[in-house]
């Protein structure tokens, strides 16, 4: 995780295509200049960065079932609970699941915990929208691989 | 048994919190009912739910922009429910 470049996964751990569910899991940074402000002397991971960190492990799924043909824009978060406090140093993992594959939109589930705790959890509508240029398309792709997105799992 | 018609006033209205009595087949969801793109995606949503089908949105978008087609022709909700029907038709085909 590097907060401060809206890097909010560390790895994928698990993924079931046919369930169109996928896990991450992503250790919150001992040290960030979002720490600084959000709160100086008691360093609380922002509710807004946790949605955005469930918003990345569904946007990621969404990007799986469709193949990259398009880019998912959040643009939507509903019934967004906020249920427990994250701490730098803590642990978190992430599940998103795929409720709705819509014509140009998809909306996803997603709930974060850490251990048996639960932490947060959303409902996410997504845009998805053309991608500005196939360079940048490739660049998603080539990203995917790099945190060992399990690409293979959506091509069976 | 209610109407393709009753059941997208229906949704519309709890989905965007307008007057049922306000809705009829005659209106535009957009230039009458002033519904925007992201609740019309709230819109599509229960819809394909609660008739089993997929609205080609992107294919609908398409053809308006690129002038085949009218937004009257998708989005007044008698056309939008003849829409429904022939895709509900066409999935049990």
């Amino acid at each position: 995780m590097r907060l401060e470049y809206f890097q909010m996964l560390d790895r994928f751990v698990e993924v079931k295509a046919d369930e169109r569910w996928i896990k991450t899991e992503s250790r919150v940074p001992m040290e960030s200049p979002v720490f600084e402000g959000h709160f100086p002397g008691y360093p609380l991971m922002p509710g807004v960065l946790l949605i955005e960190n469930m918003a990345q492990t569904c946007g990621w799924l969404v990007s799986a079932i469709t193949g990259f043909s398009g880019l998912p824009v959040l643009a939507g978060v509903k019934e967004a609970k906020i249920r427990g406090a994250v701490f730098p140093g803590m642990d978190i993992s992430t599940e998103g699941k795929i409720v709705h594959d819509g014509s140009g939109f998809a909306i996803a589930d997603g709930k974060i915990s850490s251990g048996d705790t639960a932490i947060a959890d959303a409902r996410l509508t997504y845009r998805i929208i053309p991608y500005p240029s196939p360079e940048f398309q490739n660049t998603m792709v080539t990203w995917a691989k790099q945190l060992n997105f399990p690409l293979q799992e959506f091509k069976k | 048994m209610s109407t393709t018609f009753d059941k997208v006033a229906d949704i519309i209205a709890e989905t965007c919190d307008i007057p049922r009595d306000t809705i009829t087949p005659e209106s535009h969801a957009i230039d009458d009912l002033k519904i925007d793109s992201l609740d019309f995606l709230d819109i599509a949503f229960a819809i394909d739910k609660a008739f089993g089908i997929k609205l080609p949105l992107e294919q609908w978008t398409q053809k308006i922009n690129d002038g085949q087609a009218t937004t009257e022709q998708y989005f007044v909700l008698k056309n939008l429910c003849a829409r429904i029907d022939e895709l509900i038709a066409a999935k049990g085909a």
